[in-house]
């Protein structure tokens, strides 16, 4: 290892107390800077400008939110479980930066390499349904706790896909270790292998992270932000926190497991300051894919969202972990995990194709409805 | 190193602190969750005898996972049950649910 | 006294407390908080018994589990309008029993004499324990994804609201 990133001062814990600070300092400004990108991304998207004012092309206007949001008074409403609402945001926030700790950025740009650390990210990213749970019950807001019951079933349930998802890669590489996953992707990255898997990933990953277009929990126009509506100043900025790093560990995570992470195409070894350069560009690239799709896409119905976990993503991605295992056990040529996942991969999305034809369909006796809906209030 | 004995008291206590739940609790859901308490203090003792003994043995870790895969199978009938109850008698208080009694 | 040792204190420390709070509190969300607590704690504890595994599977099942109780709660009890009594008249009595299980259990377990040492761990070897869960306990461990199967559909089939009412 090298000096600076080997152990400092030769004591293990206070090497990883030093990490998780370097962490969570890195994260600070990261988020920052992420409000700021997404801002941007998405005004050009829709043909504006975004932020321009504070500082030079609004560069500023991220440090100008968090510095507003640090002085702002923390307010709690009368009649809000105490305990419970004041913890809620850390129960959302500290398992975020507990994923923080198992991600290799380098091969040597690291908290820890966990040989379970793909296991370990899976377990521990599972525990913020609780915290939003919290914050839902704590706020005794009815809109805060429809957002936080809408948001402990949609996060249950598209966990199931996500696992399934980082399961396949890890089958194909035999390991659990992000950075043994990662380095065997010098010649092909992942993506090539798993584009079923790829896809899944990012999309059961949207809805961890209650982005549109599964943003129902918070969503402004349904329940004012769901179970973060009575939060204000520095514990609203933990929720804010907890999204956009959890943004940023997902893309770096997808960026190791499907991209081929800080090695590939440069050969099994590249400089150091290559890998760095590689998995910024990797992540960078999948946060740009994250917020286009926030960009383009309308907002789900719950029973829409619902079904289209169960009877979609999951029956796919459990097709493609068992044809990964006949491929894997009868060593058969590798091209062949590519036929299957690829195959799954159109059946999905013609499957996709019809339930959204099917939702933007009329239905069929639009007429007898409306009339019904007008004898009702007429009150025939 | 942890001491063996020093486990089994912990393990102990929640156990019989899940007990007090399962006998003092009126509420299904919260003997439920006592019960879960107590599974967990049984798992507990597995890992440790697993672990403490020589040659160690990977019987104990796997029955933990055995007892959390029952665990699950059974948190996820006995909310069935409890919502069919609570639809029915609108209650899920298990001392009004006794009409197998006579 | 070695780290680990204390480690092992604070988290057991907090395990308890936290499944005090499930079996004493009031207010049932509070106690499933309190079940949560107690759960991470020995998922804590069985990381320090090197059994990493189990650790990580505990989070990853009572993460969603407990999500899946307070939602359960929540429904069925509507625990903000109406104050409801989680308890019984047995309390006393129950508290008994407890206390004595537990004085039964300390006795019991500082009178044994183990037949193995008490004080080292044998750290049970990642390959060892999936060797054993998927060769030699094959048969067991896929009769348990039959039962987690039949509990899945059992369970759809119960809660299944019937079309005719």
């Amino acid at each position: 290892m090298m000096p600076v990133l080997g152990y400092w001062f030769g004591i293990a814990w206070l090497d990883a107390i030093l990490r998780l600070a370097v962490i969570a300092g890195v994260m600070t400004v990261v988020v920052i800077f992420l409000t700021y990108a997404e801002r941007k991304v998405i005004a050009r998207v829709q043909q504006r400008l975004g932020p321009t004012r504070t500082g030079p092309a609004g560069l500023l206007q991220g440090v100008a939110d968090a510095l507003k949001l640090v002085l702002k008074e923390d307010l709690r409403p009368t009649t809000a479980d105490r305990w419970v609402f004041e913890l809620a945001p850390f129960m959302v926030f500290v398992p975020v930066f507990l994923t923080f700790v198992a991600v290799p950025f380098t091969r040597d740009l690291g908290v820890r390499f966990l040989s379970l650390g793909l296991f370990y990210i899976v377990a521990v990213s599972s525990l913020n349904i609780v915290g939003f749970i919290m914050a839902g019950w704590g706020s005794d807001n009815k809109y805060a706790l429809l957002g936080g019951v809408r948001a402990a079933a949609q996060m249950i349930s598209y966990e199931v896909p996500l696992v399934l998802t980082v399961l396949g890669v890890a089958m194909v590489a035999s390991s659990l270790d992000i950075r043994v996953i990662t380095e065997r992707q010098d010649v092909v990255p992942y993506i090539v292998w798993q584009p079923l898997a790829f896809v899944v990933f990012i999309i059961a990953g949207l809805a961890e992270m209650n982005r549109t277009p599964f943003d129902i929990p918070v969503a402004e126009s349904e329940v004012v932000g769901g179970p973060t509506v009575e939060y204000s100043g520095i514990r609203w900025s933990f929720f804010q926190l907890a999204e956009y790093s959890s943004l940023f560990v997902l893309s770096a995570l997808g960026a190791d497991l499907f991209l081929g992470g800080y090695i590939w195409p440069f050969g099994s070894n590249p400089p150091g300051w290559l890998q760095l350069i590689l998995i910024l560009v990797k992540t960078s690239f999948m946060i740009l894919m994250i917020f286009w799709v926030r960009a383009t896409f309308p907002r789900l119905r719950i029973d829409q969202l619902m079904s289209y976990c169960w009877k979609v993503l999951i029956p796919v991605t459990v097709a493609q972990l068992f044809f990964n295992g006949l491929v894997l056990v009868y060593r058969w040529p590798d091209i062949l995990l590519l036929v299957f996942s690829g195959a799954l991969l159109v059946g999905a999305t013609a499957a996709t194709a019809v339930a959204v034809r099917r939702a933007a369909r009329r239905p069929r006796d639009a007429q007898a409805v409306r009339d019904r809906r007008l004898q009702y209030a007429r009150g025939a | 190193m942890i001491p063996l004995d020093q486990v089994l008291v912990f393990s102990g206590i929640l156990f019989a602190l899940g007990v007090y739940g399962v006998l003092t609790r009126r509420n299904a859901i919260a003997i439920l969750m006592s019960v879960e308490l107590m599974l967990t203090a049984v798992n507990t003792n597995f890992i440790a005898f697993g672990v403490f003994h020589r040659p160690s043995l990977a019987v104990g870790l796997v029955f933990a996972v055995f007892v959390i895969t029952v665990a699950a199978a059974e948190v996820g009938l006995a909310l069935a049950i409890i919502l069919r109850i609570y639809r029915q008698r609108t209650t899920a208080n298990v001392d009004e649910v006794d009409i197998l009694k006579w | 006294m070695s780290v680990e040792q204390w480690v092992f204190y604070v988290l057991a420390a907090i395990a308890v407390g936290g499944a005090a709070v499930t079996v004493f509190a009031r207010d049932i969300v509070r106690a499933a908080l309190g079940l949560i607590v107690a759960l991470l704690m020995t998922a804590g504890v069985f990381v320090l018994l090197s059994a990493e595994v189990i650790g990580l599977v505990q989070l990853l099942v009572y993460g969603g589990a407990v999500a899946i109780l307070i939602l359960f709660a929540l429904m069925i009890t509507r625990a903000r309008e109406v104050t409801y009594r989680l308890d019984g008249p047995q309390k006393p009595l129950a508290l008994l029993a407890g206390a004595t299980l537990a004085a039964a259990i300390g006795v019991a377990v500082v009178g044994t004499v183990f037949p193995t040492n008490t004080d080292h761990i044998n750290p049970v070897g990642f390959v060892e324990m999936s060797t054993a869960l998927f060769q030699t306990y094959a048969v067991p461990f896929e009769v348990a994804s039959l039962v987690l199967l039949v509990a899945l559909v059992g369970a759809i089939i119960i809660a299944r609201q019937e079309e005719r009412q």
